[in-house]
C-alpha cells in the first residue's frame, strides 16, 4: 500500500520518460554489441561499451550528490571519497580472486602485499574473498562514514561553506592516508589486475556488457528511489531545511536526523556506484580521493540542473562526453585543420585544455543557465504552456493588485 | 529557589523570572521577568534593542539564559530544551521577517506545519503522507488564503506572507503563539484584518504579540508590556502604560 503510493507520487512523467530510456539501454546494447556484427552502422564497438558504463557511474554518483545539494542544501565537496570507498571495497573482492595468478602466484596474498614483505592477510581484508561480504561493506563503508560524519558535522550545527570545506578536507585526508604503502591498500598504484569477478572474466566482452547492464540497472533504481524519495514529505521537508533551515527548526523537525539520513543513504548510493565503476575501468587507486574529483561531480549537478534529479544525470553524462571529446585532441585536430602550427595547436588544444573548458563551462552555467539544461528547458517549456493558456484561466490573474 | 507550588507558576501558561542574558558583556535581557496565564493576549512594547526578540528567543529555545527561570504550562522547564522539542511541546513562533518555505505551494507549507509525527520515517512512509485535505483546507479557510492554495508561497505578497506564516502557527496547533511584528509592513486594511485574525486565535490559544504599531495595539484592546534595556518597564491597559512617564520618555516619545 505505501510502496504503491509512493510509486504513484514518484513517478513523474520525466522520471518515467528516463526510466524507459534506461530500461531501453539495458535491452540494447548487450544486442548492439555482442550480436550485430562489427561492420554494421548499428554496432557498438567495445570501447564505447566501456566508456558508456563508466559514465553510468558518475551519474549516479551525480544523482547522490543532487539527493543533499539540490534538495537539502548541503554542499558535499569530497563526495567522491564514499564512491572511491565503495571502489576500494569492490577492488579488495577483486584482488582476493586473483589468487594464484599474481606475479608473485602467491595464493593468498595480493601482489603488493608480498612485494612488501607482508606474512599474512592484515585483519581488515579478512572476509573480502566473499562476494556477499564484500557487497555488504560496500554499502556499510560509506554510509558509516557517513554517518560518522554527518553525526557530527549536523549535530554541531555546520552549515554552508564551512561543511563544504570539511567535507573536502575529509576527502583529502583519506587521499593521503590511502597514498600510504603501510595501509595495506596498494599505495600509490591502487588495486589493479584483476581476472575474474563472480568466476566471468573481468576483460571479456559478455562480462563488460553485464557490467553496463548492471550499471544502468542501478541507475534506473537509484533514480527511482530518490524520485519517490524527494516527493514524499520527506522530500518537501529536506527542501524547506535547504531554503528556511531555523523556521524547519521551530516547526518540530529535528534538521539534523533529516540531513543525516538523506547523507547516508547519498553516500550509499555513491559506494555502490563506485564499486560498479571499478570493475569497468579495472583500477582504482588514491587519485579518486583527489578534491578535484568531488568538484567535477559537482560541476555535473551544476551543468545539468540542480534539485531535478533527471539534470544530474544529463549533467553528468554531457559533462564527460565533453571531456572524453576535449582530452582525445578533437580540438587540437581542428586547429591543426585551421592551419595552426602541430606544435602550438597540440599544446593549447590539448590534453589540458580540458581544465580550462571545465572552467569556462562552469562560468558560462553559472552566468547564463543558473538552473542548467534541465532546469532552463523546463522553464521554457513551462513558459510556452502559460501563453498557450488563455489568460483567463490563470489562478494569479484573477487576484486583485496588491 | 523556585516554589513549584506557587499559584501563579503552576496557572500560568508561561512564566519568566528573572531572565538575563549577556551578548560579548552586553545584557540583552536584565532579570527579566513576565507571566502568561491562560487565554491570555499580551502585547509587548517597546524601543529597539528593548529584549523583545532575545525574549523570543529564549522561549523558542534558540538562546539559553545566563541565569533565571523559564517555565512553560507551570511545569516544563524551557531552558533545558531545544528548539524542536519545545515546538512539540505546543509553542509556536512567528518571526519578524515573514520566513515561509518559498518553493513549496501554500497548501505544503500548512502541511508541513501540521501538528503529527515528524520524524524521516513518518515523513517517507508514514501518516504524514496521507495527511486529508481538509485539514489543510480548515486552516487555509481561516487565515483567507483559500484561493491561493495551490500557488508557490513566494508569488503570496507580504501581507499574504505573513498570514500564511499565522496560519502555519495555526496548523501546529501550539499552547501559545509567539507572533514577531505580525503587521510590519502591511497596509491598513491588511493590519485590520490580521488584528481581527489574531483575536480569533486567542479564543483557543494563548497569544503573545510582539508590535511597534500602536494603532494596532490599540485594535487588539489587551494587556500591555513595555520593555526597556531588557526588563519590564510598565505592564497593565494601554491608557495606563502610554500615560507612564517613564514609557512617554524612552519610547512614546512626547
Amino acid at each position: 500500500m505505501i510502496v504503491k503510493k509512493l510509486l504513484e507520487d514518484g513517478l513523474d512523467r520525466r522520471t518515467t520518460i528516463a526510466l524507459s530510456a534506461i530500461a531501453l539501454a539495458i535491452l540494447l546494447v548487450p544486442i548492439l554489441n555482442l550480436v550485430v556484427p562489427p561492420g554494421s552502422l548499428l554496432h557498438v564497438p567495445d570501447d564505447k561499451v566501456a566508456l558508456f558504463g563508466k559514465y553510468v557511474c558518475y551519474a549516479v554518483l551525480a544523482l547522490s550528490l543532487d539527493l543533499v545539494w539540490g534538495y537539502c542544501g548541503i554542499l558535499s565537496l569530497g563526495h567522491g571519497a564514499f564512491f572511491a570507498l565503495g571502489g576500494y571495497a569492490m577492488g579488495m573482492y577483486l584482488m582476493r580472486q586473483i589468487g594464484t595468478r599474481g606475479v608473485y602466484a602467491h595464493p593468498v596474498l595480493p601482489d603488493f602485499m608480498v612485494f612488501l614483505n607482508w606474512k599474512e592477510l592484515p585483519w581488515y581484508w579478512w572476509g573480502f574473498s566473499s562476494f556477499p561480504f564484500a557487497l555488504f561493506m560496500i554499502v556499510l563503508i560509506p554510509g558509516l562514514l557517513a554517518f560518522l560524519f554527518g553525526w557530527l558535522a549536523f549535530r554541531s550545527r555546520v552549515t554552508g561553506v564551512y561543511l563544504s570545506i570539511i567535507t573536502q578536507a575529509l576527502t583529502y585526508a583519506l587521499l593521503l592516508a590511502f597514498f600510504r604503502n603501510d595501509m595495506g591498500f596498494g599505495g600509490n598504484n591502487g588495486l589493479t589486475d584483476f581476472k575474474d569477478i563472480l568466476g566471468l572474466p573481468v576483460q571479456s566482452k559478455t562480462t563488460r556488457v553485464i557490467l553496463l547492464c548492471a550499471s544502468l540497472a542501478l541507475l534506473g533504481l537509484s533514480l527511482l528511489a530518490a524520485r519517490m524519495l524527494v516527493a514524499s514529505t520527506f522530500g518537501k521537508v529536506l527542501v524547506s531545511i535547504r531554503d528556511a533551515e531555523s523556521r524547519t527548526r521551530f516547526l518540530g523537525y529535528r534538521v539534523e536526523s533529516y540531513k543525516l539520513a538523506v547523507f547516508v543513504l547519498s553516500a550509499v548510493m555513491a559506494g555502490l556506484a563506485g564499486a560498479l565503476y571499478v570493475p569497468q575501468v579495472g583500477i582504482i587507486n588514491p587519485s579518486e580521493f583527489s578534491p578535484a574529483n568531488s568538484i567535477e561531480a559537482v560541476i555535473w549537478v551544476a551543468v545539468g540542473g540542480r534539485g531535478t534529479l533527471i539534470g544530474a544525470v544529463v549533467g553528468a553524462f554531457v559533462v564527460n562526453w565533453l571531456k572524453t571529446q576535449l582530452t582525445s585532441g578533437v580540438l587540437a585536430s581542428i586547429a591543426i585543420y585551421l592551419a595552426v602550427p602541430p606544435a602550438i595547436a597540440n599544446k593549447a588544444f590539448g590534453a589540458e585544455a580540458w581544465l580550462f573548458a571545465l572552467g569556462a563551462l562552469f562560468i558560462i552555467v553559472t552566468l547564463l543557465l543558473p538552473k542548467g539544461i534541465v532546469g532552463t528547458i523546463s522553464d521554457l517549456l513551462e513558459r510556452r504552456k502559460a501563453t498557450e493558456r488563455p489568460p483567463e484561466t490563470a489562478p494569479a490573474a484573477s487576484q486583485p493588485a496588491e | 529557589m523556585l516554589d513549584m507550588a506557587s499559584p501563579q507558576l503552576t496557572r500560568s501558561v508561561l512564566y519568566l523570572d528573572g531572565i538575563t542574558v549577556t551578548f560579548d558583556g552586553f545584557r540583552a535581557l536584565n532579570e527579566l521577568s513576565l507571566v502568561i496565564e491562560p487565554g491570555e493576549m499580551r502585547a509587548i512594547i517597546g524601543p529597539n534593542g528593548a529584549g523583545k526578540t532575545t525574549m523570543m528567543d529564549v522561549i523558542t529555545g534558540k538562546s539559553r539564559p545566563d541565569s533565571g527561570t523559564a517555565m512553560f504550562d507551570g511545569r516544563i522547564d524551557l531552558t533545558e530544551l531545544d528548539e524542536a522539542e519545545i515546538a512539540e511541546l505546543g509553542i509556536g513562533r512567528k518571526f519578524q521577517k515573514p520566513t515561509v518555505f518559498e518553493s513549496h505551494t501554500v497548501a505544503d507549507n500548512i502541511l508541513l506545519a501540521l501538528k503529527g509525527p515528524r520524524d524521516p520515517i513518518a515523513a517517507i512512509f508514514g501518516s504524514r503522507n496521507q495527511i486529508a485535505g481538509e485539514r489543510i483546507d480548515a486552516v487555509l479557510e481561516t487565515v483567507k488564503l483559500t484561493e491561493h492554495r495551490n500557488r508557490s508561497a513566494g508569488a503570496l505578497s507580504h501581507g499574504q506572507k505573513q498570514w500564511l506564516e499565522i496560519g502555519m502557527l495555526l496548523a501546529q496547533d501550539p499552547k501559545l503563539l509567539l507572533v514577531d511584528e505580525p503587521v510590519a509592513g502591511m497596509t491598513d486594511a491588511e493590519t485590520a484584518i490580521t488584528a481581527d485574525l489574531l483575536r480569533e486565535i486567542n479564543k483557543t490559544h494563548s497569544v503573545v504579540v510582539v508590535e511597534h504599531d500602536m494603532t494596532f495595539v490599540r485594535a487588539l484592546g489587551v494587556k500591555v508590556t513595555c520593555l526597556h534595556e531588557g526588563s519590564v518597564l510598565a505592564e497593565g491597559h494601554l491608557d495606563d502604560v502610554s500615560a507612564d512617564p517613564r514609557v512617554i520618555e524612552v519610547y512614546l516619545g512626547r
